[in-house]
């Protein structure tokens, strides 16, 4: 049969993975901009603007993980076994800040300010270590017969380490102009400042991240350094450079919803790119895609479901979405 | 470095982490169901305790989910960090269970939850009632396919097995394997139960502070009823289960009821306490009734039971646990039957709302479903021993080759983040309860308008 279930699993993954960074992404960087956000009304505001998206949108780790686990079990296996330390970090981050949307409103008023504290730390901790998860992942894994061989901090080293601090930034900068487009006034203007020193935060990132990957392995240098192929890749700096500048513009501007468009195009190119380099490997280098694949009658069972389902997931989502429209106003909350 | 040790603290890391996960699913199962109820009782009569108990529960709720969804994460995760010979190995048909379950049960919950907590002001009465249904569906679809992956593992069927990994040859036979019904209606019954003891329990504390308010009333006698139906139900549920699992896995049969030989053609006896010693490979100081056993689990005075000497040492699970907790949950079960039909005398007395020592009765078993869960778990998975797929795959090949020394830092990790954080979350949902149910002001032009 001509249809390839590997290929259509690795694209559905991709399109998880990239929900799960859109959606969890601008959630964890509110959690990251909080520090930044001083008055006690305007704290609720900010996790008002989530709190009721929040749990949907951690969802589709969920899914990115049981694909993962159900198309490819070899790779689910050899990369979570490698990545347990930093992965079992980001859960209990995860943890942290996901009670404390609810415990904040429960809890005693001097407790509040402790779970104010976990709301941070725990998004800044599970948002650097997924940036951990992605830096290893590209570096990929040492591998001997189907299992993985290497140490246990093999992770530990620069290039992993400083896609986790790129990963905040990126958070911070979705969850920034996320804001721009659900608060008015004072917060809005605060948030238009910061989302504008970002950006340009975040474009160093992506130079030096771009620099760096093509020189991890020859293959992702061929890949992007090839004859035809440079002309056409090179459209993908020059989109990161107008939109970089075209998000920078915007947040000097009387706008709402541009910058929050424009950031998740950004974080879109850089997933492209992340795609480019990696591809068609699971576990980069030594496994492609078709050697970890289930057995097809595995991915197909699961495909069926999937394709029937997740366009009424899509709908629905969108309904919620469209539940919440609109500005965020203080003393709008939720516990009536 | 790579001994037994590491495998030892993952499993108790995997149960410490499971156990605690399963109390906060069994009450997120019940209590949405029960608030769909009285939401639906409140569109349909109109009358405001329905509404006030709906709220009031909503809140408990919330807790409740925030918690289950955090310590759900962790377990989808740690089958690849800590049992990556099982991932490799069963992922082809846990996976895709799981791929379903994430699809059908937890966007679901996830993607209606909003609308349930935070949506009265955004949308009308009616739409809200059915985000309220589909976040109970979302619920009861999960535990569908969980414990059908579950069972699965248990009777595994359906299947043949390649190169050291497990080929779905039938997928009607893996989901619809022979203890998964079984398993199903049980633990089902079993969240119900749990959620009702729990909500007669604050009925009760609430009473005994003499706060006799119509919606305190209303909520004890609702779980009451519930509780005197339902716990009958799951004593013919226990019980057909335990005869499938007699034909499926006779060795955790032999373990629950400490049977270690058949003398003769003696029938089987029923033990009913005792200490199963694992070395003398006998029961000891046991307390039995003739032909007993025979009787519950053949239905007959003459046939034997499986026993444990059947099967070589290596092949036997932890009897003494497995036959303890059985005798925990089948215990518990006889207390709620003795609470439900207490509570049903009282009711024709006219005096279920009074007396110190029956509402104490009632509150003391608040938390007697989840224990009854927690103990019905651990039959059923230490039961399963030494396999992690029933007669297919060995627990102690299923394991990553971690170190003790990053295993045991990572289970301390765990128990001081779990005992702290749900500890506090149970601390503030208990504080939630006592608020008790509030008269809320309603105000349907309120509720229905969307503010600009
Ligand atoms: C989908 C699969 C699944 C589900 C729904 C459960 N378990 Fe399980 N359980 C396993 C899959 C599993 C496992 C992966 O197969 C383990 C890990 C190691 C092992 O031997 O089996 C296991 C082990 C395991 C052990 C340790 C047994 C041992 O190591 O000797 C306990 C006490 C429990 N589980 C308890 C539970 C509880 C309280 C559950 C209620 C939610 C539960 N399990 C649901
Ligand atoms: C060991 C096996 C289990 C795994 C891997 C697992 C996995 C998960 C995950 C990942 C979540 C979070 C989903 C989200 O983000 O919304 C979750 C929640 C949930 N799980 Fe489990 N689970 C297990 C056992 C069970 C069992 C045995 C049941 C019920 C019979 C159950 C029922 C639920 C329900 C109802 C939720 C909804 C959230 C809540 O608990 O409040 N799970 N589970
Ligand atoms: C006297 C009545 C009961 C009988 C005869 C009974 C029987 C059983 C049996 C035989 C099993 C093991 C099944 C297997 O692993 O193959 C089991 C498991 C279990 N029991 Fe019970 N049970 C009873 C009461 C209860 C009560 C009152 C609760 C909770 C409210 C409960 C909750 C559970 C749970 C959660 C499990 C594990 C899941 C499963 O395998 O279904 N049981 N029970």
């Amino acid at each position: 049969m001509a249809i390839d279930l590997s290929l259509i699993w690795a694209a559905l993954i991709l399109i998880g993975v990239a929900m799960y960074v859109f959606m969890d992404g601008f959630d964890l960087g509110i959690g990251i901009l909080f520090p930044f956000v001083k008055d006690a009304e305007e704290k609720d505001i900010l996790i008002n603007t989530v709190a009721p998206v929040w749990d949907g949108n951690e969802t589709w780790l969920v899914l990115g993980g049981a694909a993962l686990f159900g198309a490819f079990p070899l790779a689910y296996a050899v990369i979570l076994d490698a990545l347990t330390i930093p992965l079992t970090l980001m859960l209990l981050g995860l943890i942290f800040r996901g009670v404390a949307f609810e415990f904040r409103f429960k809890a005693t008023p001097s407790h509040r300010a402790f779970w104010d504290k976990a709301f941070v730390i725990g998004s800044l901790i599970a948002t650097f270590f997924q940036g951990v998860t992605i830096g290893a992942f590209i570096y990929g894994f040492e591998v001997v017969d189907r299992h993985f061989v290497g140490g246990y901090f093999d992770w530990f080293t620069f290039f992993p380490l400083f896609c986790g601090v790129g990963l905040i930034i990126a958070y911070a900068l979705l969850g920034s102009t996320w804001l721009i487009m659900k608060t008015e006034h004072h917060l809005q203007a605060k948030m238009k400042q910061i989302a504008s020193y970002l950006v340009g935060i975040f474009f160093i990132v992506l130079i030096i991240i771009s620099i760096i990957t093509p020189m991890l392995h020859k293959q992702i240098a061929e890949r992007w350094f090839n004859m035809p192929n440079i002309f056409i890749l090179s459209v993908v700096p020059l989109l990161v450079v107008l939109i970089s500048y075209g998000i920078w513009k915007a947040c000097h501007k009387e706008v709402h919803s541009s910058p929050f468009i424009l950031s998740l195009f950004l974080i879109f190119l850089g997933l492209f790119g992340f795609v480019i380099s990696v591809w068609p490997y699971v576990i980069p280098t030594s496994i492609t895609i078709w050697e970890a694949a289930a057995p097809a009658q595995s991915q197909l069972f699961a495909l069926i479901g999937t394709l029937f389902i997740l366009p009424i997931v899509l709908m629905y989502t969108a309904w919620t979405y469209y539940v919440f429209r609109g500005k965020v106003k203080a003393g709008e909350g939720y516990h009536h | 470095m790579f001994g037994l040790d590491a495998i030892d603290i993952a499993r108790i890391q995997f149960a410490f982490t499971v156990s605690f996960h399963i109390i906060f699913p069994a009450i997120t199962i019940g209590l949405s169901t029960y608030i769909v109820v009285l939401e639906g009782l409140w569109l349909k009569t109109n009358n405001k305790i329905y509404y006030n108990l709906c709220v009031f529960w909503a809140k408990i709720f919330a807790v409740n989910f925030g918690m289950g969804v955090v310590s759900g994460l962790v377990m989808a995760f740690q089958f690849g960090t800590n049992w990556s010979g099982f991932s490799a190995f069963a992922g082809s048909i846990t996976g895709p269970l799981l791929t379903y379950e994430v699809m059908t049960a937890f966007f679901l919950e996830a993607g209606f939850l909003g609308v349930m907590l935070f949506g009265w002001k955004k949308v009308g009465p009616h739409l809200h009632f059915f985000a309220t249904a589909m976040v109970s569906l979302g619920t009861n679809i999960s535990m569908f396919w969980i414990l059908s992956s579950n069972s699965w593992m248990q009777t595994p069927q359906g299947y043949e097995v390649v190169n050291n990994q497990v080929i779905p040859l039938d997928w009607f036979a893996i989901v619809f394997n022979p203890s998964f019904l079984h398993r199903l209606v049980h633990m089902g019954i079993a969240a119900f139960l749990s959620t009702a003891f729990l909500v007669a329990a604050v009925g009760a504390w609430h009473l005994l502070q003499g706060n006799k308010t119509d919606e305190n009333k209303k909520m004890f006698s609702m779980a009451l009823w519930f509780i005197i139906i339902v716990v009958p139900l799951q004593f013919l549920a226990g019980d057909s289960h335990g005869l499938n699992t007699l034909k499926y896995q006779p060795t955790k049969i032999a373990a629950m009821e400490g049977h270690w030989e058949n003398i003769g053609d003696e029938p089987t006896p029923l033990i009913l306490f005792g200490w199963p010693d694992m070395k003398a490979e006998e029961t000891k100081y046991k307390i039995e009734i003739p032909v007993l056993g025979s009787l519950i689990l053949k239905h007959s005075f003459t046939e034997q039971i499986p026993a444990l000497k059947d099967v070589p040492p290596q092949d036997r699970p932890n009897v003494p646990f497995v036959f303890w907790s059985f005798r925990i949950m089948v215990g518990i079960g006889m207390l709620m039957l003795l609470l439900g039909i207490v509570g049903l005398y009282r009711r024709y007395k006219k005096n279920l709302y009074q007396g110190r020592w029956w509402l104490r009765f009632v509150l003391l078993m608040g938390p007697s479903g989840l224990v009854a869960i927690l103990a019905g778990w651990f039959v059923t998975e230490l039961g399963r021993q030494p396999w992690v797929v029933y007669g297919v795959l060995r627990t102690k090949d299923a394991a990553s080759a971690h170190g003790d020394l990053q295993m045991s830092i990572s289970l301390l990790c765990f128990v001081v983040v779990y005992s702290f954080v749900f500890g506090i979350g149970y601390f503030y949902m208990i504080k939630q309860m006592k608020k008790g149910a509030i008269s809320q002001p309603i105000d349907y032009a309120q509720l229905t308008h969307r503010e600009e």
